[in-house]
């Protein structure tokens, strides 16, 4: 009981624990046969591997955006960066750009994640030195992204036959899809900067108070510089993924309408969406989360499309949970007792 | 005993910059005209009118959001779900008289209903109208994943109803969004709702001290912004006769651009909506460019974007230089 | 005491917050064709006895009334239709409109459904006329000068309720001749029969153009006097809880004999933006440098330009002979300087981190993102100063925002300390504290200073500064008005100069 305790003052435990409850209501609903794992040629197969294997993308982004919202801003060029990473990346294995690399797949990974590099540092300038509000900045690369992929596949939908290139997304390791080793591996290079470094400690306090941060000496404009590169990058690898899956970059379609997801994801983790303290195993949690209900609605055949609805109404209410102002009101409500004069705040 | 005190020269902001608004958009159809002949005649502005009316309304509506300092990022959601919902109800045999009040009614709650979370609640208004674009594109996906077109007759005659001169076509509903204008500057400018909008983005707490409605014109905004969104969407769906989930993705930048190339401050309390509309013609004529020139049709939404990223820079900069000149004014400690 | 020309009657009035009690039992009279200054130093209370007059905070308890009327007012609208009307500090108008019509908003006159444009310029041309300010009124109010804003913030008050007007801190950005001619515009209004309530802390400015005096303290109603019979010094003394007669306190320090005397920070002709004009300052090794003023004064000034927050716009600073950048604080604080900034909640606590990431803050800023202070190391460090402070928690991962006002401040200064800087700079480390944290962080001081390190210490409160500054200097109205060493600083010499006397006590009237 007292290590229940324990673990329960982890930020990530109750999302952890719902994550398994639906799971198991899954597990229930399906008469058991959603826990089943099949071993086909060593690998692992099953609608629980698929979550994982699906929910790579979400796990990545979630990580980067967990950083973008700890210091109260926010990216929705996530879904855009993804795409300009597969334009990249297809366009350097088909040869059509660079042909001096040979359609070399790794050269065409570290440019597909460089060109998200250079993405999420154009949205930190913006940010921190030019201090536009977070939501323009990040919109402009949401919109001129696109455009900027289909002006790297010259406005066609490249396809790639690479072997080498699509065991990034439906390769096996271990018999476990690969995708999960790249999520536990940038999570872990993730969770070692922030601990390891000041990095987290930095972050956490301009998230808190940026003035007092300043004060104590604390460069916040480059915390913030960091966190939006570090959230480019981590869009362009889940970019990788979702392209490898296709075989081919679309332009149109890849990252489309994640950036909710990703928020999304964050705040179910607990992640104040203000700014402040964060947790990257809590917002994976959240990401399994959304992706298990994802699969699930899809395989009880609901609509697909009820889910945006469904994860709009949950952000709005964590929203109204993390607001004062609400739960004083609902306080107030709800309790009876004398009609006190409340101070306003000025 | 008179005093005469002089106005310190000051860069207004507000006179000079739909100077350069108009300015630009001369200069970019000159570019085009210079570039092809064709593109100088009397059919080519009246088709930028035609093609951009519904940005123009939508533009409008979300000038309103933006002059009080806020921001609407669903309206491109709304103006999809109204095209969406009406051809659905429309192919249900409910008449168009009853359809577009209705759709009409539904942006106006739905932007007064964020507009009230975002004021009792102080929720921050990129979140809550982002959440309000999902929840509407996925009503639009709920009713229909695919184009549903629209075959009443009403709509087909607003469709082509249009004023033909010298070789020039004006459809009617270039006049329904002429008529938003002219609404928009009038209430603007001559009514007190209209400046407290602008009380509002100048000085939000100022606003308040002076006894200002302040929350009420917060949430009237958002209800603009909402209901402007929905007669977009009408009369989007007067120009393509049809709905579907995934059309207008990302117009909301097109929004905001025209409005911030037209003169509008992100920070609040400047703009026009006649600056605005001329943001719409200027990406319009980017977009004919675009066009004449055989790009690749994404090449508008980057030039688009850059022009932004431009004007937003140069508005910050104008900002930092008018702030250090404030500090010079006085620092004072606040007492406890 | 005629009650027929009485304006506004406040009694017991009293408002709390929670954890603290703002106002307690004070009363406030004003009469028509009377300017009545409002004094009192940081937290006396003075704001929120306007705010409560204004509408913008409620009261909890007392009575307010009206020309004998008893009032409530909830809100501003609330007051303006009462008649009472405010100036603030910050301008609180609306930059981005004309002056015309920030004078009218709210209740623009309108014909034929329309705002009627022409008649709100015609009206309010001939409103300012009345205050001799002749501008273009349709020019935007971000225009003009400070000065000339508050003239329209006043026009529109007295046009909007012509009773009562209250200015608060009104001449804070003005230039001396600005201020005069508000003083004109204030006498006209008085003899107009309003009733004036100016709030300020310019000791000169009460002597050249009020009628009568309140002063709060911490909360309580000191007293009301006649402008005319009250000494500068005696008005001071009430101000800080201190009678002139009873003053015998006298520095305990030595002061360092010269020549020895190390310089440490040179400070040349500073001027900041908007704040400290032509200062000259120079802080010795080892000794503790007291900064006194009145609010206002510009004591916090100095100091941020010392840290870097502010830039230096004239004049040099050289620390250890070489030339502070200024230029933020980080630079600032790898050469050893540190900074208690007075408002700890939004300046220095970081409230959601636990106690001890905010003690290795500053630490942890100095090395660098890359060389992170282990675990283990920084429970060693938070545990020494913890200890050494007295901090009273029960584990080192408390959130800080949980502590008391006291122990926060000692967890500010614990970050500070362990920077183990050459300067340590403390902006009124004991304000907002219970009797015995104050006392427990006076000793800490002068433990510190006896074992050599240089303190910059800013306070209120004489006393405590008398215990440990070794040499003190003293502004009053962003200049530097005096200086005083060893045995120089008594408490009488150090109040004469903050009031504006000469040294020897006696009282002198603005010059």
């Amino acid at each position: 009981m007292e290590k229940i305790k324990k673990l329960s003052k982890y930020q990530g435990f109750w999302p952890t624990v719902i994550f398994i409850a639906i799971l198991l209501i899954n597990g229930i609903i399906s008469g058991g046969t959603f826990f089943d794992i099949k071993i086909v040629d060593a690998h692992l197969y099953g609608r629980l591997i698929d979550i994982l294997r699906n929910g790579s993308k979400l796990m990545l982004l979630a990580t980067g955006m967990t950083f973008v919202l700890a210091t109260g801003g926010t990216d929705i060029s996530v879904g855009s960066v993804m795409a300009i990473s597969g334009a990249i990346a297809c366009s350097i294995v088909d040869g059509r750009i660079l042909p001096g690399a040979g359609q070399s797949v790794q050269a065409a990974i570290l440019l597909a994640i460089l060109g998200g590099v250079v993405c999420g540092a154009w949205n930190g300038f913006l940010v921190s030195k030019v201090k536009i509000q977070p939501i323009v900045a990040t919109m402009i690369l949401m919109v001129a992204g696109r455009g900027i992929a289909q002006l790297i596949t010259d406005g066609k939908i490249v396809t790639v036959n690479s072997d080498a290139y699509y065991f990034i997304n439906g390769g096996y390791i271990l018999g476990l899809p690969f995708p999960l080793f790249i999520v536990l591996f940038a999570v872990a290079l993730a969770i070692l900067f922030t601990k390891k470094t000041a990095f987290g400690l930095f972050l956490e306090s301009t998230g808190c108070n940026p003035v007092a941060s300043h004060f104590a000496g604390i460069n916040v404009n480059r915390v913030k510089w960091l966190v939006y590169t570090f959230c480019g990058a981590m869009a362009a690898v889940a970019g990788l993924i979702e392209s490898a899956g296709i075989k081919g970059a679309d332009c149109n379609n890849a990252g489309l309408f994640m950036e909710l997801d990703a928020i999304l994801a964050v705040a179910i983790g607990g992640t104040s969406l203000n700014g402040g303290r964060f947790s990257v195993p809590a917002s994976l949690a959240g990401a399994l989360i959304i992706q298990s209900i994802t699969t699930s609605v899809y395989a009880m055949g609901v609509a697909p499309e009820i889910t945006s609805v469904v994860k709009a109404v949950i952000v709005i209410c964590i929203c109204l949970f993390q607001s004062v102002e609400f739960k004083e009101k609902m306080r107030k409500r709800f309790s009876a007792h004398k009609p006190e004069r409340m101070a306003k705040t000025a | 005993m008179s005093e005469q005190v002089k106005s310190q020269k000051k860069f207004h902001i507000k006179n000079i910059s739909l100077l350069v608004t108009s300015l630009l958009f001369i200069g970019l159809f000159s570019v085009g005209a210079a570039a092809y002949p064709k593109f100088l005649s009397l059919s080519t502005f009246c088709n930028l009118l035609n093609d951009g009316s519904y940005l123009i309304i939508a533009s409008i509506g979300i000038t309103f959001v933006l002059l009080t300092g806020g921001i609407d990022i669903s309206i491109s959601s709304t103006i999809a779900f109204t095209c969406v919902f009406s051809a659905f109800l429309l192919r249900t045999g409910v008449p168009a008289g009853v359809v577009i009040p209705l759709v009409l009614l539904i942006g106006l709650l739905f932007g007064a209903l964020m507009g009230f979370m975002i004021n009792a609640y102080r929720l921050q208004p990129f979140i809550v109208t982002l959440a309000g674009q999902f929840f509407m594109r996925g009503l639009c996906a709920v009713i229909s994943t695919e184009s549903i077109p629209i075959t009443d007759d009403f709509y087909k005659k607003m469709a082509l109803t249009k004023l033909s001169f010298l070789g020039a076509k004006i459809y009617f509903y270039v006049f329904i969004a002429a008529a938003v204008l002219i609404a928009a500057m009038f209430t603007l400018k001559f009514t007190r709702f209209g400046r407290t909008v602008y009380a509002v983005g100048g000085n939000e707490q100022s606003a308040s001290l002076m006894g200002l409605p302040v929350g009420r014109t917060k949430v009237t905004v958002y209800a603009i912004s909402g209901f402007c969104a929905a007669l977009a969407g009408v009369v989007f769906s007067f120009y393509t006769l049809a709905g579907y989930s995934l059309q207008n993705v990302g117009m909301e930048m097109d929004a905001i651009s025209s409005a911030v190339i037209g003169g509008t401050l992100l920070t609040g309390g400047v703009g026009t909506v006649i600056g605005t509309t001329v943001g719409v013609m200027i990406q319009g004529v980017i977009q004919t460019i675009v066009t004449y020139q055989n790009l690749n049709t994404w090449w508008t939404k980057v030039f688009s974007a850059a022009l932004l990223c431009l004007f937003i820079v140069i508005q910050r900069m104008l900002a930092g230089r008018s702030e250090k000149r404030k500090d010079i004014r006085g620092k004072v400690e606040k007492a406890a | 005491m005629s009650s027929e020309n009485m304006l506004i009657q406040m009694t017991h009035i009293s408002k709390s917050f929670p954890g603290v009690a703002a106002l307690d039992d004070v009363p406030l009279e004003l009469k028509s064709g009377e300017i009545h200054a409002l004094l009192g130093e940081n937290g006396a209370g003075k704001s929120t006895l306007i705010k409560i007059l204004t509408g913008v905070e409620e009261r909890d308890g007392g009575s307010i009334l009206l020309e004998g009327a008893p009032i409530f007012p909830k809100s501003p609208q609330d007051a303006q239709r009462l008649g009472i009307s405010t100036v603030y500090q910050e301008v609180n108008l609306c930059p981005n409109l004309s002056v015309a019509e920030n004078i009218y908003i709210g209740r623009e006159p309108k014909k034929r459904g329309s705002i009627d444009w022409k008649k709100i310029n015609r009206d309010s041309r001939a409103l300012l006329d009345r205050f001799s300010l002749d501008i273009d009124v349709t020019k935007n109010l971000d225009s003009y000068s400070v000065a000339v804003q508050q003239m329209v913030a006043i026009a529109r008050a007295v046009d909007i309720s012509a009773k009562v007007l209250i200015l608060d801190e009104p001449t804070s950005s003005l230039s001396s001749v600005e201020v005069e001619k508000l003083f004109e515009v204030m006498n006209m209004l008085k003899a107009q029969g309003m009733g004036i309530l100016f709030v300020t802390h310019f000791l000169d400015q009460v002597y050249a153009v009020s009628d009568t005096i309140t002063v709060l303290r911490n909360g309580r109603y000191v007293g009301t006097y006649a402008t005319k019979e009250l000494p500068r010094t005696q008005l001071v003394g009430k101000m800080l809880g201190k009678e002139y007669a009873e003053l015998d306190l006298s520095s305990e320090k030595e002061e360092l004999i010269g020549g020895e005397r190390e310089r440490l920070l040179e400070m040349k002709q500073a001027c900041g933006p908007g704040t400290i004009s032509n200062i000259d300052l120079n802080i010795y090794k080892g000794e503790v440098l007291g900064i006194s003023g009145l609010l206002g004064s510009g004591r916090s000034e100095i100091v941020r330009l010392i840290f870097g927050i502010d830039r230096l716009e004239q004049g040099e600073m050289k620390l250890n002979g070489e030339k502070l950048a200024g230029k933020g604080p980080l630079p600032a604080i790898r050469r050893g300087v540190a900074f208690c900034p007075e408002n700890r909640k939004t300046e220095g606590i970081i409230g959601e981190l636990s106690i001890r990431e905010n003690i290795i803050l500053a630490l942890q800023a100095k090395r660098g993102m890359l060389k992170a202070i282990s675990r283990a190391q920084a429970e060693r460090i938070a545990d020494k100063y913890i200890k050494m402070l007295e901090i009273k928690t029960p584990s080192q991962d408390q959130r800080a925002k949980n502590l008391s006002g006291g122990n926060q401040q000692k967890v500010i200064l614990a970050r500070w300390l362990a920077t183990d800087p050459q300067l340590l700079m403390l902006d009124e480390p004991t304000r907002g504290i219970d009797v015995g944290t104050k006392a427990e962080i006076q000793k800490i001081i002068v433990g510190l200073a006896e074992r050599g390190m240089t303190v910059v210490f800013i306070s209120s409160e004489i006393d405590e500064m008398l215990r440990c500054c070794s040499r003190m200097i003293v502004l009053r109205d962003r200049k530097k008005v005096g200086e005083l060493s060893g045995k120089e600083i008594a408490e009488s010499a150090v109040m004469s100069l903050i009031a504006g006397g000469v040294k020897n006590g006696e009282d002198k009237e603005a010059v």
